[in-house]
């Protein structure tokens, strides 16, 4: 049985279909990538799955462990086992790395997941969550986070972002530790290099999945410009 | 139980330690309403304290040089449920010297109690004073707290000063401080504070950055909750070439409270330079998400966000 089920999910944003009967399965310990042009609807995906404020669908079911979940708050579904790293992490005055990464989880190692993103923690778990960080280092620090959480499902929104491409390794640790540790991963992301450490992938365009396989085969034919789906749509952005 | 016995309790809510009062190298002022109950000085200070019908006076000197290694700790509190106390305060910072002052403001159990405040403060050429006021008031909300403080600080001299009343019901807040920089001088204000029920809290803090290279920053954090409300007045003033200032203020709001911050920023001299930002609303609902992701319940993240601004 797949962990996580999407049945037909549609979300529509006033007149625009944003997501378009959209079927996608995550097995346990499985990482799958999602790809896509920009506006393809991969992190309304994300905030779905999530059940972010004013994200659910308009028609369809997210299925989590064998039961629906649509109507689930956010803190309902992380307590089921999801979380979720946003692509630009929000900053928190006052709250102290060291807090940020126990919040939930007294009993974690903050230095060790520290140190699993690249992070000194002798430098890093006394500062604070808040502007006084780069946007890189906040993103390694919001990573650390979903490790300390031990999820069973964790959505990693374009986790390269904004992320120096000499770090792609510490990304891919991280998936990889995600994984070890035996939850699943949807991974979105433009970095062909980090979709490959995937069990599979998708290609995302005109909100609905029209390609999924082997990363590598995805990811070629994302390449290829080979998608008719949308035709004159989002698809010519990539063609441009 | 003793008042001083009593006070001591309070303080140690405020997650203080009793042991400072038997420490001979840690200088002290303790008071309760209008009686000094224990004092001490240390080498280098100067204080000069009496009883005064409705509360004390104090002058207080750090001498030329001296560099007080440990915070001068001042305890003042009304045990009773009604009461009164006034302090005046008159403090030096000689050419050279630097001190950290602690405040402990404590009304456990008042119902109508009020404390006012009329301190001036000169730090002298060179001199760094840091004063940290913290308060803790009981489940009533029934003190008034009127701090004024007028304050100089002269050539390169630093002032830092912190006021946090985070723990109980606030009551009435009235605070009215006022700083003048001479040059290359830096004074930095920060206020936290916590309104609860019908708390009234008015913050008014202005910096007149006068000298050439002068430098200050006035940061206030307020959360409010229920039907309690708070005016926060930010005002610099840049006179002097190369003077900076910033105010930053951020209230975070929830239930009936209502919020209003009043930046007023006044530049006199082209090259000096004055900015500010202000930020009122409800508690970000990003942060609150992210939190939430995390497994924290909502009430559990909006006190992780409150706590944190005022932290």
């Amino acid at each position: 049985m797949a962990l996580l089920l999407l049945k037909e999910v549609a979300f529509r944003a006033g007149d625009k279909m944003i997501l378009d009967k959209l079927d996608l399965s995550i097995e346990e310990c499985e990482v799958q990538a999602i790809l896509g042009s920009n506006g393809t609807g991969k992190s309304t995906l994300a905030y779905l799955i999530m059940g972010c404020d004013g994200y659910r669908p308009s028609s369809g079911d997210i299925i989590f462990d064998g039961r629906s979940i649509n109507t689930l708050s956010i803190y309902d579904r992380a307590r089921l086992g999801i979380t979720m790293a946003w692509q630009e992490p929000v900053r928190f005055e006052g709250i102290p790395v060291r807090t940020y990464l126990t919040l939930n989880n007294k009993d974690n190692d903050p230095a060790r997941c520290l140190e699993m993103v690249g992070l000194s923690p002798e430098r890093y778990l006394g500062r604070m969550t808040d502007k006084s960080l780069s946007g890189g280092e906040r993103k390694r620090i919001e990573l650390a986070s979903i490790l300390a959480l031990k999820p069973r499902l964790a959505i990693l929104d374009e986790p390269d972002s904004g992320i120096d491409m000499l770090s792609t390794g510490d990304i891919i640790n991280v998936v990889n530790t995600l994984r070890e540790n035996g939850a699943s991963v949807l991974l979105i992301t433009h970095r062909e290099e980090i979709s490959r450490i995937a069990d599979r992938a998708c290609l995302l365009c005109g909100g609905k999945v029209v390609c999924s396989g082997a990363p590598g085969a995805v990811s070629e034919y994302y390449k290829s410009m080979k998608c008719m789906v949308c035709e004159g749509g989002v698809c010519a952005d990539v063609r441009a | 139980m003793s008042e001083l016995d009593q006070l001591m309790d309070s303080y140690v809510k405020l997650e203080g330690d009793k042991a400072i009062l038997a420490d001979e190298e840690t200088a002290h002022l303790v008071v309760s309403s209008n009686r000094i109950l224990s004092s001490r000085s240390v080498e280098g200070l100067e204080v000069e304290a009496n009883e005064t019908p409705g509360g004390i006076s104090a002058k207080v000197r750090v001498l030329e040089g001296v560099h007080l290694k440990k915070p001068v700790h001042m305890c003042f509190g009304v045990l009773h449920k009604k009461g009164s106390q006034e302090i005046q305060m008159d403090v030096t910072l000689e050419r050279g010297s630097s001190a950290h002052f602690i405040a402990h403001c404590m009304f456990p159990g008042a119902e109508k109690v009020r404390h006012a405040m009329d301190a001036k403060v000169n730090v002298g050429e060179g001199a760094e004073m840091k004063y940290s006021e913290t308060h803790f008031h009981g489940e009533y909300g029934g003190v008034e707290v009127i701090p004024h403080l007028a304050v100089k600080v002269e050539k390169g001299g630093r002032y830092f000063s912190d006021f946090s009343l985070t723990t109980g019901n606030v009551g009435v807040l009235d605070i009215d401080y006022a700083v003048e920089a001479g040059e290359n001088a830096i004074a930095e204000l920060t206020a936290r504070v916590f309104g609860h029920a019908r708390d009234d809290i008015k913050i008014k803090e202005a910096v007149v950055l006068a000298g050439k290279g002068s430098r200050s920053l006035i940061k206030t954090r307020i959360a409010l909750e229920d039907e309690s409300s708070a005016v926060v007045t930010g005002i610099t003033e840049g006179n002097a070439e190369g003077a900076r200032g910033h105010v930053d203020c951020m209230e975070i709001v929830t239930g009936h409270a209502v919020a209003k911050a009043v930046p007023i920023v006044n530049v006199t001299n082209p090259l000096a330079k004055v900015t500010h930002e202000a930020a009122i609303g409800s508690v970000d609902k990003k942060q609150m998400e992210t939190l939430m992701a995390h497994g924290l319940s909502p009430e559990d993240a909006i006190d992780v966000i409150v706590r944190g601004v005022l932290a």
